[in-house]
């Protein structure tokens, strides 16, 4: 009789789509029979106490989904909201929107990379315990990490849930000095992001080649981070408006939390399809580093993940650079607003991945309908699948520890919020008979 | 003092967004420096797991949504000797008390999940207070470090935190900030908003929002008028207290007073 191994994973977890989950994993005579990893969010119903809400009270709302990437969500709402409305934000909120993206950025890859990730592949159980063997490193990383969240507090006030963005631009401009003070900080961060990049790269990593659909914003002549179309590794090219037409939300029996599948199958947003599209909108230092990194891009290994958080850092910093490098203080950081009924669409890149939202006003700007996907429940069904082929290649004979702490090495590959714990798969084996 | 045990803590979520367990991870180099003087025992973000752990302080983020979630917090009150609720979810419900109101809770789960037979939620999310008694509040949406140092400073040194009670508008003011309602009308919600933020939106020009919560003796009713008298209508008052903190009595109360005046008819914006 073949051995069967019944393994329960419990995962408590932490943002949108979080709350409690668990992995359920059956094991028969070498083969995966059963894999379901299962998100219990206890869901805060977002969508709907945004119905009837006016349009300027939106940023200070839907901030409040995630703490890890409030501006994410601040940014995509004011693109949807100034597409009903047909408005055009002027050049230097566009700019400005950019620059406070990249804060998050650095500040969201910043902390996952050191207090999430790392501890994962360096043998420790929690960045404090990792800290006092690699000091250095980890000071590094909170540094990045206080740069980021400097570059969210000048236009914000506070870098989780700010309050400096509002439909039609920012409530306010930092001050000539303000910028220049960043503008050096920034300088000072540039060879602790290079150096950062090069320590991820010679990490050794498990190999992985796995084929998945990438899908991320893609820009004329930029990274993407605040604009752009939405593009797949498929050759897909569409705008935000179209969205709904190649995507679609389920609700599987076993999750609380939406997924998302693109024509009926999974797909990846985040740093690494992001990269893995993009690579050509790198600055040309960056690139020429990452190349000599020995490391090839589009990658299909995803524990290649962290590597291009650590580009993304370095990214952000080069595009601050050279917007705070250009600044200058505007007559008004905001352009007044008219509402009117309209229905608009926003898509931008947060740390996670893409961001889509939807909304529909009335004649006054009050919020008739809302629709938001976060990135977490957009790479779920794909998490799946990719804990299905990695565990496979990583070999079930292995003990369960070892394969617990395997797929939360996957799980965190994504930085879903629920990545948030360490060691949050807990084993209970059964075996029968 | 190499033998002193050092204070443990520990760190819970609960409904919430995870906003305001930055203050800790938001530190940076003091966050190695409190692992220095305090024993963080459970603190899932952080990567410590042990959440039956015995401690001196539980810092306690979100509200209360679920049955689990009200089974999980009288563990948590039974392993702590002092319990602190962290944040606008852990002390008056949060933004997601929204749906206590009109006890919407069944329509917007039904309108939102494709099978809403899965989603086990309560019909209302509560602050941890209703449930277990709770030590000390640290108010705001998000907390901020400062306002946590200084808690666990003073435990530290064996003293209770000073509770910050005051208006926003006594910040503002201490700052010299151009009053926002007197120059430009706007609805600021400063003169009955607990301080703690620092004045923030007022310093960047535009009204408070209430995100601490209510202060001690909030005159809503006399700011209601003034809004009114700003041109705001009866359900743009509303909004303004049932937002962050729409669960806390002083604007749960301030706001279902201006909704009753509603006529229903006018601008609502």
């Amino acid at each position: 009789m073949a051995e069967s191994r019944r393994i329960r994973i419990d995962v408590p977890a932490l943002t949108r789509v979080e709350g409690e989950g668990s992995l359920k994993l059956s094991i028969e005579q070498g083969q995966i029979t059963q894999l379901q990893l299962s998100i219990f969010e206890p869901p805060r119903y977002f969508e709907k106490f945004l119905e009837g809400r006016a349009y300027h009270e939106v940023p200070d709302i839907v901030a409040r989904i995630c703490g890890i990437c409030p501006v994410a969500y601040q940014m995509t709402a004011v693109q949807a909201l100034e597409q009903a409305f047909d408005f055009t934000p002027s050049d230097w909120v566009r700019r400005m929107r950019r620059l406070f993206y990249c804060g998050e950025w650095i500040q969201s890859h910043a902390l996952h990379i050191h207090l999430l990730a790392l501890p994962d592949y360096l043998g420790f159980d929690s960045a404090i315990a990792m800290a006092e063997q690699y000091p250095a490193q980890v000071q590094r990383g909170l540094e990045l990490q206080a740069l980021g969240n400097t570059i969210i507090k000048l236009f914000g006030g506070r870098s989780v849930h700010p309050v400096g963005a509002r439909v039609g631009g920012f409530h306010h401009a930092p001050t000539d000095a303000d910028i220049k003070r960043l503008n050096t900080q920034l300088e000072k961060a540039r060879d602790s992001a290079r150096a950062l990049t090069n320590w991820c790269a010679q990490l050794p990593v498990p190999q992985d080649d796995d084929s998945f659909i990438n899908v991320a914003l893609k820009h004329e002549s930029e990274y993407p981070l605040y604009e752009g179309t939405l593009a797949g590794s498929d050759g897909l090219s569409i705008t935000a408006q179209e969205w709904e037409q190649y995507f679609e939300e389920t609700h599987a029996p076993h999750s609380t939390a939406l997924w998302s599948l693109y024509q009926g199958a999974p797909y990846l947003v985040g740093p690494l399809a992001r990269l893995n599209l993009n690579r050509e909108r790198l600055p040309a230092e960056i690139a020429d580093n990452l190349n000599n990194t020995g490391i090839a891009f589009p990658s299909r290994n995803m524990f290649h993940s962290m590597l291009a958080r650590a580009v993304e850092i370095e990214l952000a910093i080069h595009e601050a650079l050279e917007l705070t490098a250009a600044y200058s203080v505007p007559e008004r950081p905001f352009d007044d607003v008219i509402p009117r009924a309209g229905i608009g669409f926003g898509a931008t890149e947060a740390p996670r991945g893409l961001l889509w939202h939807r909304y529909e006003t009335d004649e006054n700007g009050l919020i008739k309908h809302a629709r938001i996907v976060p990135p977490t429940s957009q790479n779920q069904a794909r998490i799946e699948q990719d804990l299905h082929n990695s565990l496979q290649a990583f070999g079930l004979e292995h003990p369960d520890d070892a394969l617990r702490l395997h797929c939360e090495k996957v799980i965190r590959n994504y930085d879903p919020c629920i990545s948030c714990a360490t060691h949050f798969l807990q084993l209970e084996l059964e075996r029968q008979p | 003092m190499s033998t002193t045990v050092k204070p443990r803590i520990a760190v819970h979520k609960f409904s919430s967004c995870d906003g305001c367990q930055l203050a800790f991870l938001n530190l940076g180099g003091e966050l190695i420096e409190l692992t220095r003087r305090v024993d963080i025992r459970h603190f899932l973000e952080a990567g410590l797991d042990d959440p039956d752990a015995d401690v001196d302080i539980a810092f306690v983020e979100g509200s209360l949504s679920t049955q689990d979630e009200i089974e999980r917090i009288h563990r948590v009150r039974k392993h702590s000797r002092y319990l602190i609720s962290i944040g606008a979810c852990a002390t008056s419900g949060g933004l997601q008390a929204l749906r206590n109101l009109d006890n919407q809770h069944d329509q917007w789960r039904d309108a939102i999940y494709a099978k809403p037979e899965f989603i086990k939620t309560l019909n209302h999310a509560r602050p941890i207070a209703d449930e277990v008694r709770v030590d000390f509040e640290l108010w705001g949406c998000p907390i901020n470090s400062r306002q946590l140092l200084a808690a666990v400073n003073s435990l530290l040194f064996g003293v209770p935190p000073i509770e910050e009670r005051d208006k926003v508008c006594m910040e503002c003011k201490r700052q010299q900030r151009v009053c926002v309602m007197v120059t430009d009308n706007k609805p600021c919600l400063g003169p009955v908003t607990r301080t703690g933020c620092g004045a923030l939106c007022p310093s960047f020009g535009r009204d408070c929002y209430g995100c601490y919560g209510p202060s001690d003796n909030p005159n809503t009713e006399s700011l209601s008028k003034r809004f009114a008298g700003l041109g705001l209508m009866p359900d743009a008052v509303a909004r303004r207290f049932l937002m962050i903190n729409s669960a806390a009595p002083a604007f749960h109360d301030a706001g279902l007073i201006a909704r009753s005046t509603d006529t229903g008819d006018g601008d609502n914006g």
